[in-house]
This record gives structure tokens, sequence and C-alpha cells, in this order.
């Protein structure tokens, strides 16, 4: 706490509303998330879904292959569920922070009144649920080296593509996420569907546990116009090496070509999320929905 | 101006109206606000297509296709129980409705059994759309050789799964923001105990028997048994064994439910827990 007061302190981010409103719904956020347990406990709620997700996937594997887990489509599989992780966290993140900040706290009207950055504010909500589920990614890719012997060796992993693929990636996805939270203020129903129901379907169409050309091919164009297509892509690139080449669906394209495409969701995504935001908090207020609690 | 009186209902003519009036929402809710048709489907016609590609990515034998569908369309009712039952409890709490049902000359039991009987007829119209939908969507072929048994498997099961709802809902009546966080832990690591995407037996015995204590082990086994019934090598014990120990499950966890919401609520009344609201 005593770390947190002093950078909200700081006269820098005291004067800019959009930093403060960042760093105090990231430090809220936290607590939100954390303080329900202690730690060992919070450690254990934390780890077991993600782990429970991606085992499913192996005993699916392991029934049908007899275990063959070195063969290239299981690091494909297991690496895709793994770093998926990240997009259910932070597409879900913001729109269960307007779900949580107005229906269950009930605090939705003292913040849309407060001198604060709204936009700034659902970005640093997302940032606690970015935080969990990169812990859980991380977990989740030791276990499968430690138990299933992925195909990662930490010295040849190329971590400037790694790095920068992810935060193209997550800054894309927070884009997304933000315009599901802002959605979610217009909804008086079936709000809590809606980050769910954008995550299943990145899950499905993006290839993150089966390649895209086992979709119908009417259905994969559906994959190419998905950022987590190319961040995974590329972080399957990173982490696996030339294994990673196995399967041809964005074979055709460079590294660099890769990033490059990344980044143009990035900006295109967080541009539109802005002024995505500025019509829906509009909208939420002009039909009395800021503050709704509907108990639904 | 003369006024019509009315009977009083009291005994098991309470306690069957009460259970009535706390199931009518629930089952009325399903025909009236229609929207559930595409987010409650939705989602899980998705997850259970990625398990389906999946299945088809390693080459997976085509009934698996069908095991993942009927798996996927179970979660339905074990979301409703966890969600809807488990939580309940602590959603009337947190919304004021608690201490009104306590108020009420009608038994907490009633209630609850009342919340299992509408969430079973709710659900159960959601799992029939995703079996339908996905059956279709995936070229599912069943085979149902002995029909009376299949039904007594689905009875038997939602009988002991919805009374170990019962049961959660009196423990989860006492807990605070945890329930939130059970309820979430306790999804994708039961599915995957469970065997809601794969033959339980893959697990290994000891597992598969730990696992048992969740009736959707048994109960999915049984009914993957019973409908595909050339893969009957699959199961992990004979249905009629797996039908017994369901009985069994469902005495102990509805007879447990009756014990543990009495205490707990005494305890709720003693330490003042069944009115407070902690978020």
């Amino acid at each position: 706490m005593a770390l947190a007061r002093r950078v909200f302190d700081a006269p820098r981010v005291r004067r800019h509303d959009g930093l403060r409103s960042f760093l105090v719904a990231a430090w809220l956020g936290w607590q939100i998330e954390s303080n329900w347990a202690d730690p060992f406990l919070f450690a254990v709620y934390t780890i077991a879904r993600p782990l429970a997700s991606v085992l499913i996937l192996v005993v699916m594997y392991a029934v049908i292959t007899d275990s063959a887990f070195g063969q290239p489509i299981f690091p494909y599989i297991y690496l895709g569920n793994a770093l998926y992780i990240l997009v259910g966290q932070v597409i879900t993140g913001v729109s269960w922070a307007v779900i949580d900040d107005r229906e269950h706290y009930r605090v939705a009207k003292y913040l849309h009144t407060a001198p604060i950055d709204g936009y700034a504010y659902l970005f640093g909500r997302g940032v606690a649920r970015l935080l969990i589920g990169t812990i859980s990614v991380l977990i989740v890719i030791a276990f499968g080296m430690v138990l299933f012997r992925l195909p990662i060796r930490l010295d040849t992993v190329d971590w400037p593509l790694f790095l920068f693929s992810t935060a193209l990636g997550v800054a894309a996805l927070a884009g997304l996420g933000a315009i599901m939270g802002a959605w979610t203020m217009t909804m008086a129903r079936h709000f809590w569907s809606v980050g769910e129901a954008v995550a299943g379907a990145l899950y499905l169409f993006s290839g993150a546990i089966f390649p895209l050309d086992l979709l119908p091919a009417w259905l994969r164009p559906l994959g190419f116009a998905l950022p987590v297509t190319y961040w995974l892509e590329a972080a399957r690139r990173a982490l696996l090496g030339p294994q990673a080449h196995g399967f041809p669906t964005l074979a055709g394209l460079t590294n660099a070509q890769l990033l490059g495409i990344l980044a143009a969701f990035a900006v295109v995504l967080l541009v539109s999320s802005r002024l995505f935001y500025g019509r829906a908090l509009h909208a939420a207020k002009e039909r009395g929905l800021i503050d709704i609690e509907t108990g639904y | 101006m003369a006024t019509e009186r009315v009977a009083k209902a009291t005994g098991v003519r309470l306690f069957w109206a009460t259970m009535w009036a706390r199931a009518y929402p629930r089952m009325v809710g399903t025909f009236r606000e229609r929207s559930w048709l595409f987010f409650e489907t939705l989602l899980p016609v998705l997850a259970v297509s990625g398990y389906v590609f999946i299945y088809r990515a390693i080459q997976a034998p085509p009934a698996y296709t069908g095991f993942a569908v009927l798996g996927g369309a179970m979660t339905a009712f074990w979301l409703n129980v966890l969600w809807s039952m488990a939580s309940q409890l602590y959603w009337d709490k947190d919304q004021g409705n608690l201490e009104i049902y306590v108020l009420a000359p009608g038994p907490l039991m009633a209630v609850l059994l009342g919340m299992a009987v509408g969430g079973m007829v709710m659900t159960g119209t959601r799992a029939a759309a995703i079996l339908v939908i996905c059956s279709w969507l995936f070229d599912v072929s069943y085979q149902v050789a002995q029909p009376l048994w299949l039904v007594a498997a689905f009875v038997l099961t939602m009988a002991a799964l919805y009374g170990m709802g019962m049961l959660f809902a009196s423990v989860f009546l006492v807990s605070g923001r945890e329930a939130w966080h059970l309820s979430n832990l306790l999804q994708e690591p039961i599915y995957l105990v469970s065997g809601f995407y794969f033959p339980v037996k893959a697990l290994g015995f000891w597992v598969a028997t730990f696992a048992s204590i969740i009736p959707l082990t048994l109960g999915l086994d049984a009914m993957r048994q019973l409908i595909f019934a050339g893969d009957s090598g699959l199961g992990f014990l004979p249905v009629p064994v797996e039908l017994a120990v369901q009985l069994v499950l469902a005495v102990v966890f509805i007879t447990a439910a009756y014990f543990a919401l009495a205490k707990l609520e005494q305890i709720g009344r003693e330490q003042g827990r069944l009115i407070e609201r902690r978020r």
C-alpha cells in the first residue's frame, strides 16, 4: 500500500487524469482479484483452472494417439491453449470490470461522477487479469516442458519475436477488450456473455488449438481477420522454432509480415475502442443503463 | 363486502406449493425470455466445436465426436448446479431475497427443491438445444439399444446431481465471496476429472473412482455406453453398477442437504450471517 501511495502521489501521475485513472484502476483490480484469500489459496485458484483446461486436451490427445507427445501437433495444441489464457483474461477482464462495478459492487454511478478518465480506468481494471493470466501462462508452459517434454529450449527461443509479438498482441486484445467493456455498458441483459462469447469465438476461429485448415473453407477467412491468429503463429514460431513451420496455414508470411499485421490490428483496435467507448458511454447514459442493477 | 376466505396451506401442501412457487420463475422464464437461445447455446456450441475439431486434428474415431457433443451438452447441467443451485442462496442473500424466504412460512428445503426442479427444466431445454445443434453440425449418429436404461441413467444422474447442488447451496450459504471463486474453481477441473470430453476410464481406475463422487462422472459414462452401443468397451463400470451408485448418491446428497440446510441456517441465525452482504 505504501508503494502504491507513493506512485499515486507522484506529481506526473497526479497531473495526468488518464495515467492516474489507469494506475489506480490497476491497483484496485489487483486488490479485487486477489484479496479474498491468502496467497497460497489464491495461487491454487489461479493455477487450477488453466491447468485443468490444458490437461483436458492432453488426456484427449493421449487417449487417441497413445501418448505420442513427440508429434508436432501436440506442442501446437498445448502452446495454443496455454497462450490463449491471456486472450480470455484480457477480453473478459474488461467487460467483467463493468459488470462488477455496476451490478456487484454498485459503484458505477460514483465512478462516473468522479474526476477520472473512464477509458483509462477500463484498461487499468484489465491489467490485474492480465497479470494473473501471465502467471498462469508461464506455469502451464513450464508444466508442459517438465511433464510432456514440450520442445522449448530457453537458449534457442527467439525472445525479441516472442516479446514484441506478445506486446502487440496484448495491445490488440486490450483494444478489443475495451470495445467489449464499452458494449457491456449499453446492455441490460446477457452482458455477462459478451466477453465469453467473443473469447469463445476467438478460441475456435483463430487456430488456437487446431490448424485453421481443419475449419470448413467458408469459415477460414474469419480466422484471418483476427489478431489472435497472427499472435499465436508468431509466438509459436518464437518458442518452437522450425517445428512451428509444420503447419502451412500462415507459412507464407515472414516474421516481419506477422508483426506488421499485428501492429496494424493493434492501432486500429485501440483507436476504434477509444471512439467506441465515447459513443457507448453516451448511449448508456441516455438509456439510463450506466448504473443499472438488474440482478440478472 | 364479502371477502373470499383463502385456505391456508400447511404441512405437505405448503411444501408442495412452495416448491412449485420457486420452480415457476425458472420454468416460465425459459419460454417468456427467449434471448437465452442465442447466448446460452452459442457458448457451449463454440466450446464443443473446439473439442470436435481437436479430435479431427488427431484423427480420432467418429464416436469421439459424439462423446464430446454429449459431454458438452451435459456441461449445461453442471454449470446450472454451480451457478444456479450452489451459489443461488448466496445470490439471494446478496440481493435481499434470502431474508424473505426465511421470513415466509414455506420450508427452505422446499425452496431448494423448487430451485432444483426449475433448474432441471430450464437447463434441460438448453442441453437439448446444444445436443441437437451439435449433432446436426457434426453429423453425430446415435444407437440407443436400451432406451429405458437410458431414461433411468438420465433421471438418476439428475437426482444425484441436483441433490449435490442442494447440499452445495447449504454450504455456500455461509460463505462470502469465496462462493463465487469456488464455483469458478469447480468448472474446468471437474470437466477434467469427470471425463466430460473423453471416456473417464482414460484417467485410470483410482482417479475415475474418486471422481465418481460427482454424479455426472458415472452418469455420463453410463449414457455414453447406452447411446454409443458399439463402443461399450470404453465404459468404466457396467451400466447397472453405475446406476446403483447414482441411486445411492442421490439418497445421500438429498439427505445430507436436508441436515446441512437445517444446521447452517441455525448457524447463520446465531451469527447473524443470513442477512449480511459482504462484497
